[in-house]
């Protein structure tokens, strides 16, 4: 029986698993972390339809789990990769036919932004903060208390020269709009302002949120990116912005602020391209094949790409992209074979 | 006393905190529909008004939106509601009936 080795148990890779074992492949995934299911597992809701990402989630555990060909390695990384090789932590070796990648992104981390004060002043928070916070249905300031004026910046940690993320992290955005929504569902009475440099609503279903959240909601949209952040005497945050529509420097005080922070490129890559001369994008994302019709290959024989190794992707794309590369993988070990 | 010349400039910057925020969600409940301006410029480029004078549709209900209430009125007052504008507005703004709103909310600030 062929063996595959997909590395990461994300979506991308528990979805990449499903699909080889329905075509008769031994699959083992690797996953760094106690649980599979990946950052997906830590988000409450999903844009545009608010689904529940549990929902997501749960149902490729379970699939994955029925698959009786796929044997899931929790805790241990993937070290060394070669197309009919992987070497995990602890040194062993798995023997395998082909690799699929799938080992996803990392969070920018917040704290780079010093402007921001994200770990230095109480109520910044990040989008992933904010995910956590609903799912533990505990949205609420450090004192207890409600927040009545709220702010979300979008872009932390995307299309900024000064952090190396050169490149857009696409999914902020909609993130952005539907925390919005969901912090005016929770705190109906308070003002929710969103600060962006593009609004980038590319999806079926986005713009038409986009829209509810500014008619229906009532959030507010301020062209202009948040410079600095400051606490106030009260026990507020202080925010600077320019209102870029209408020419004027802008300032206000709010009770919290959520950075929607980006999907920088995974810490593993460099890894990867030094194991194994897999080759990298400058934005430190791996380098697929081609960008058409070789966009799950890598430039090695035998190893594949799924989700967001390669780039910003939101989970729809993901999960596409894992079935492809389960059928560029199951073709090219039939062409070998 | 002699006059020297010196002054204090205003601050320019738009200061939510200290805006009265009333009249402004007053408008924005009348009409929702202005909040999804997504800021395209269609308004003031096809504005009558605006290629003759200063006026600048989207800068001045952006403006009201926030609290600034300033000389709105009077800015507003440079429309000739042709309602170019309103044919234009790619989110189907009732552009003209924001300028009759404006005027109407805040006539007596």
């Amino acid at each position: 029986m062929k063996h595959v080795v997909v590395i990461g148990g994300g979506v991308a890779g528990i979805r990449c698993a499903i699909e080889l074992a329905e075509m008769g492949i031994e699959v083992t995934i690797v996953e760094k972390q106690k649980h599979i299911g990946g950052k997906v597992r830590n988000w409450h809701k999903l844009f545009p339809s608010f689904t529940p990402a549990e929902n997501v989630v749960e149902e490729l555990i379970k699939r994955v789990q029925n698959c009786q060909n796929v044997q899931i390695r929790c805790c241990c990384e993937a070290e060394n990769i070669t197309p009919h090789q992987v070497t995990i932590s602890g040194g062993e070796t798995l023997n395998c036919d082909a690799v699929v990648v799938a080992s996803g992104f990392t969070l920018f981390d917040a704290r780079i932004k010093e402007e921001y004060g994200y770990g230095i002043y109480d109520n910044v928070i990040t989008s992933a903060d904010l995910e956590d916070m609903l799912n533990r249905r505990a949205v609420k300031l450090t004192n207890g208390a409600s927040p009545r004026r709220i702010a979300l910046l979008h872009c932390v940690g995307s299309r900024d020269e000064k952090v190396c993320q050169r490149h857009c992290s696409k999914v902020c955005c909609v993130t952005g709009v539907k925390q919005a929504m969901e912090l005016k569902r929770l705190f109906p009475t308070a003002d929710v302002f969103n600060f962006y440099m593009d609004i980038r609503m590319f999806g079926p279903g986005y713009e038409e949120m986009y829209r509810e959240a500014q008619a229906d909601y009532n959030i507010h949209f301020v062209r202009g990116r948040i410079s600095e952040v400051s606490p106030t005497i009260d026990g507020k945050l202080q925010i600077k912005a320019e209102d870029t529509l209408t020419g004027r420097p802008l300032k206000m005080g709010v009770d919290l602020l959520v950075l929607l922070i980006g999907m920088k490129a995974g810490d593993s890559n460099k890894r990867f391209e030094l194991s194994c001369h897999l080759r990298r994008q400058d934005s430190g994302f791996m380098q697929p094949k081609d960008s058409f019709l070789g966009n799950v290959e890598s430039n090695m024989n035998g190893v594949f790409y799924a989700g967001t190794v390669t780039a910003p992707k939101t989970i729809g794309e993901s999960l596409n992209e894992a079935v492809t590369a389960a059928h560029s993988v199951a073709e090219w070990i039939k062409h070998t074979a | 006393m002699i006059n020297f010349g010196f002054s204090i400039s205003k601050p320019r910057t738009i200061d939510i905190d200290r805006n009265n925020l009333h009249k402004s969600n007053e408008i924005i409940e009348a009409m929702p529909e202005l909040q999804t301006c997504i800021g395209c410029g269609s308004c003031t480029a096809t504005c009558t008004a605006g290629n003759l004078t200063e006026f600048n549709f989207r800068k001045v209900h952006t403006l009201v939106r926030r609290g600034e209430y300033q000389g709105a009125y009077e800015e507003m007052n440079k429309c000739m509601l042709c309602g170019k504008c309103r044919l234009v507005c790619p989110r189907g703004i009732n552009t003209r009936g924001v300028v009759m709103l404006i005027k109407r909310k805040i006539g007596d600030f």
